[in-house]
């Protein structure tokens, strides 16, 4: 293959955009999918899955599968039950919460259409999934509890030694008193918002390959996972076996987006299989079961109620939630929705604010974390109540926003909600996207377009969101009952012949960890981007780390990388000095090269060094032979991207289309290590975004069966679909060493707003105040019919 | 997502087709570019013992000018057809509705025969074909025989073929100069149409001679909008005469519910596009 970079020689450190990494492997399909791999002696699993959403499990006749050619063993959940009684949650938002056990396969009650409740192992694939049609289970069926208040009456509870279908009541009163506020207020605006269940759709499905050496007892499990290191304690943890006989590796990892955050029964029994049959194990899955059994994301009811003045100055906000469980409690699902709670405010000021969250367990598959985890539900739900306020108050949506946001001179600002943002400047973002996207002159033709009666009308979509990440600083997360801490760790170590390598605790799955980190190591030792290495997703390579979810890789990873490199400068100067026979005060670090201050030729590169200090002839008596720089660092506050987003859509009256005419997108998210790699991000955060808004959203039967079950049923949106993004930036740095903030859920936390708001805006003349999310045609459709019904006529 | 066992064989002759059907009978299916069977076998809700490939029968490649007709044949690809010379001199709908099935990829691997062999109501070609009043030319142990598109498509993934029979031609008349349009709403590019109008019409001294529209996903099978038709014929050329005329478009259908439209919503997307179509096609 020839390889053409045309691009300057200079690129490679930070703010330039080198080429990826990661890519030539990627794009020539010479990539380490977990799936790629098989061990000679691999065996394959297939499982047998719930037909019915709710049911007592009688019995399971496995005797023709055991039979069949090619099968090994068949198990059923009482075969596991010892070993793992029940997989992890990490968060047990409430003291009292109601935390089911969650058995890796059934035993006794299936709760989804899809809970395991067999699992055939056998020689090859296709013997195990013809083997897997033959397990017979006698069910009794129960009925579904598929809508939350349903389930809320207790009718029929899913968990019966719980005796409740309510998982958990969190509230969090802060500020000034919440009743008198709403008392007192000129305004009040309640609405109701649902926020539909999504498929996290990673391109590459999840995959397990458990690796078992007899001799030592030690275990190597290959996941198609976002968290190698959570995943190997958490194995330790459920199964009880020793830690440091399990090794995990994340190779290649196909998207994740939250998905791949978790600790799945299939990665658990792979594991106990392959203890039992001293055989390697492995397990695919198919397309129809991420969808059926991939953890879901969202899944919330909304009431929201905003207080303000008539001259549009808000004074408080209530939030009441029902966020969806679904059948069990996985590793952060009670958590998801208590992350929004800090979110609802957003950028704006208020004095008193409520936020309440119950946890609803339905017979629907587990939901957890995807791209934003709360975030974007608190981010719709807040924009979208700010245009319904601005409409009932007769004001220009923008305009009510700058009456409430926190100017720049403001920040550090302490808000309602208790925290701290650093840093911000919404009034020049907003400014540079109103520029870019002819606020005014769009307003016009919409004016126009209303008055001509034209078939197609424009509506005009505000976002101007924030979101925290960098999770997070150990101490909040302490304070939130979360079950671990949210530092990272990384380590420089300069090798003889002056290469480096570093090594993350963050796992990347498509962001681009190689190259963004091989930058801020080029720009702090002055080595070539191309001599640098970055080593991850291996617990043996990287033992510490808390891997890779809410934008924190730069922003935690990053920032211990930037450390660990300057012990390695420290340590360098010090040798430098010494083999000079300076004054370390006296050695000056530019470019790679420590030199005498004032005697440019005495100098020696950072390459010499640690050569020198590999060879160890002649080094400092107080110091150990070695360049190498370990840190971990534990931030002391999120970080807070911030942006406006503004979307123009045209949708057709007579049939209910929507098309975006015009989508801009400006952020800031800090000092930017690689501006294509943020583009990129931007680009597909939006995507996934509009994909919420206008496409997207898991629909179950009445009784529990999921109807979207394919990518024929729910539909993902592609290039076609999507316009070309306007997008900028505006820069603010963070209060943190690299000034960077974060961008992995940037885009699509903002942009769902932006597109309703948009179709809203464009309806508001037929008396439309909202569309559910997906806003398809028909819906769209509908709702102009009803509105011409009983609207603004 | 993975298929039950099943055997293989690619002839490289019709008449090998047809004999290989001949011995297998149900449990043969026939394979073409494979993207409605394939999926389907991946989900076991096709279970064919036999899969008889006829990618490598040239002689079902092709387009042939035969006079008052094109003589398709059934494994010519829809790229192959959007790019026909003839087909977009002699029967310009049936190019545009094509440049529109699925995308580049499907357009490279799937064929005419195969998308309108399945009998989906929800693919583009049936309602075109019935709209251009096309032959199905089907070769089985007997021979050939023709089939009218009115007599091919008779219920829901059903068509006349019987099991022993393989699709070789789709014969399409000629429309020169009538003007066209395909008018496909869909939710995202690659699904399949909610409703498909595809609409022919013939002018004559400054009003519309005769026209025909053929509706996609709006029964069973592939529908004609008659009495829109009727309307039609002797109309002017004016907006509001188009729109009074295809105020019937969706009369006596029975279209299906789905995620995306409920039934009504998709009667009223059917005379709202057969109203677009036909004034497209009307210039």
């Amino acid at each position: 293959m020839t390889v053409i970079d045309d691009r300057p020689a200079d690129v490679g450190g930070v703010g330039t955009a080198p080429w990826r990494k990661e890519d030539a492997h990627l794009v020539t399909g010479q990539t380490t999918w977990t799936d790629n791999l098989a061990p000679v002696g691999t065996l394959h699993m297939a499982f047998v899955r719930a037909t019915m959403a709710h049911a007592r499990i009688g019995s399971i006749d496995t005797s023709e599968a055991a039979g069949m050619p090619n099968v090994v063993g068949v198990f059923t959940g009482a075969d596991f039950a010892e070993e793992c009684p029940t997989l992890p949650c990490a968060w047990p938002v409430t003291p009292d919460m109601v935390h089911p056990a969650h058995p890796p396969i059934a035993v006794g009650k299936v709760r989804f259409a899809g809970d395991p409740v067999a699992v055939v192992v056998a020689r090859d694939r296709a013997s195990a999934v013809d083997a897997a049609e033959t397990v017979l289970v006698d069910y009794e069926p129960l009925p579904a509890v598929v809508d939350m208040e349903q389930s809320l009456t207790d009718e029929v509870v899913l968990h019966e030694d719980e005796g409740t279908n309510k998982a958990f009541f969190f509230s969090m009163p802060t500020g000034a008193d919440i009743d008198e506020t709403f008392a007192g207020a000129d305004v009040v605006v309640k609405r109701r918002f649902i926020q539909q269940r999504l498929l996290p759709t990673p391109i590459e499905p999840r995959a397990v390959l458990c690796i078992p050496q007899a001799a030592s007892g030690d275990f190597t499990i290959y996941s198609a996972t976002q968290i190698p290191h959570i995943l190997r304690t958490m194995l330790a943890v459920v199964t009880g076996m020793p830690e440091h006989k399990i090794r995990v590796i994340a190779p290649d990892v196909g998207g994740g987006f939250g998905a791949k955050l978790q600790v799945t029964g299939e990665e658990v029994i792979a594991l106990l299989v392959a203890k039992r049959l001293g055989r390697p194990v492995k397990w695919t899955e198919t397309r129809s079961e991420t969808n059926l059994t991939m953890h879901h994301g969202r899944g919330q009811i909304q009431d929201i109620e905003i207080a303000a003045t008539k001259d549009g100055k808000l004074l408080g906000l209530k939030v009441d939630l029902l966020a969806d469980m679904g059948a069990y409690l996985m590793l952060v699902t009670p958590g998801v929705p208590i992350l929004g709670a800090f979110m609802y405010p957003a950028i704006y000021k208020m004095d008193a604010y409520r936020f309440n969250c119950t946890g609803v367990f339905t017979t629907k598959t587990p939901t957890d974390a995807y791209r934003g985890a709360g975030r974007p539900e608190a981010t719709f739900a807040i924009e979208r109540i700010m245009d319904e306020l601005a409409d009932e108050l007769d004001m220009d949506p923008m305009e009510l926003r700058k009456l409430n946001w926190i100017t720049h001179e403001e920040f550090p600002y302490e808000m309602v909600a208790g925290l701290t943002y650093d840093s911000g400047n919404y009034e020049a973002a907003t400014a540079r996207a109103m520029e870019l996207f002819d606020y005014e002159g769009l307003r016009a033709e919409q004016a126009q377009r209303r008055a001509d009666g034209d078939r197609i009308q424009l509506g005009i979509g505000i976002s101007t969101f924030t979101e925290m990440c960098g999770l997070a600083p150990s101490r909040v997360l302490g304070q939130l009952d979360y079950g671990a801490g949210g530092w990272e760790a990384a380590t420089v170590r300069m090798l003889p012949s002056g290469k480096v390598q570093v090594v993350t605790g963050s796992s990347p799955h498509g962001q681009g960890h190689e190259t963004t980190l091989s930058q801020i190591t080029s720009s702090a030792l002055g080595v070539p981007f191309d001599d640098i290495e970055v080593l991850h997703g291996d617990t043996q390579v990287s033992p510490m780390g808390l891997d890779t979810y809410g934008s924190r890789s730069l922003v935690v990873g990053g920032i211990a990388l930037q450390k660990a490199a300057g012990k390695v400068v420290d340590k360098a100067r010090k040798l430098a000095a010494h083999l000079l026979e300076a004054s370390e005060d006296d050695i000056e670090f530019a470019d790679g090269t420590f030199s005498v201050k004032g005697s440019p030729d005495a100098s020696k590169s950072i390459q010499e060094l640690a050569l020198a200090i590999f060879a160890a002839h002649d080094y400092p008596e107080d110091m150990e032979p070695d360049l190498t720089g370990h840190a971990i660092f534990d931030p002391e506050n999120f970080s807070y991207p911030h942006g406006t987003h503004l979307c123009a859509v045209e949708i057709d009256t007579e049939t209910g289309h929507t098309s975006i005419r015009t989508y801009v997108a400006v952020d800031d998210v800090g000092k930017v290590i690689n501006p294509q790699i943020v583009e990129g991000q931007v680009h597909g955060g939006i995507a996934q975004g509009i994909a919420q808004a206008l496409y997207e959203g898991v629909v179950y039967d009445d009784d529990g069966n999921l109807v979207t079950g394919t990518l024929v049923d729910y539909l993902v949106p592609a290039a076609p679909d999507l316009p070309s993004f306007t997008t900028d930036r505006t820069e603010t740095p963070a209060a943190n060493e690299l000034g960077v903030k974060g961008v992995g859920e940037a885009g699509t936390i903002a942009s769902t707003p932006a597109v309703v708001n948009a179709v809203v805006d464009a309806l508001r003349p037929y008396g439309v105040h909202d569309v559910e999310m997906p806003c398809t045609p028909e819906r769209v459709w509908r709702a102009i019919q009803s509105g011409q019904k009983g609207g603004a006529q | 997502m993975i298929p039950a066992s099943f055997d293989y064989v690619a002839p490289t002759s019709v008449d090998e087709v047809v004999s290989t059907l001949a011995e297998h009978g149900d449990d043969a299916k026939v394979l073409a570019g494979g993207h409605s069977l394939l999926p389907l076998m991946k989900l076991r809700f096709a279970v064919p013992a036999m899969v008889v490939d006829i990618g490598r029968v040239e002689e079902l490649r092709g387009v042939r000018d035969a006079g008052d007709h094109l003589a398709i044949g059934a494994g010519t690809t829809h790229h192959e057809i959007v790019h026909d010379p003839l087909v977009r001199q002699h029967c310009g709908l049936l190019a545009e509705a094509t440049s529109m099935v699925g995308d580049a990829q499907v357009r490279h691997r799937g064929t005419i025969g195969g998308a309108t062999a399945h009998g989906d109501s929800a693919g583009d070609l049936p309602a075109v074909v019935s709209a251009l009043e096309g032959t199905f030319v089907a070769q089985g142990p007997g021979g050939r025989r023709e089939i009218a598109a009115a007599d091919f498509f008779q219920g829901y993934l059903e068509t006349a073929l019987a099991a022993d029979e393989v699709l070789v031609e789709v014969r399409i008349p000629k429309h020169d100069g009538w003007g066209f349009a395909y008018e496909k709403f869909n939710r995202v590019a690659q699904a399949w149409a909610i409703v498909g109008v595809a609409a022919l019409v013939r002018r004559e001294n400054g009003s519309v001679a005769e026209a025909r529209i053929g509706l996609t996903n709006m029964g069973a099978v592939p529908v004609r909008a008659t009495a829109s038709e009727e309307a039609l014929a002797g109309a002017d050329r004016t907006e509001d005469a188009i729109r009074a005329a295809c105020q019937h478009a969706a009369d006596g259908t029975s279209p299906p519910a789905d995620l995306s439209a409920q039934p009504d919503y998709r009667q009223h997307l059917a005379r709202v596009l057969s109203a677009r179509a036909v004034a497209r096609a009307t210039g």
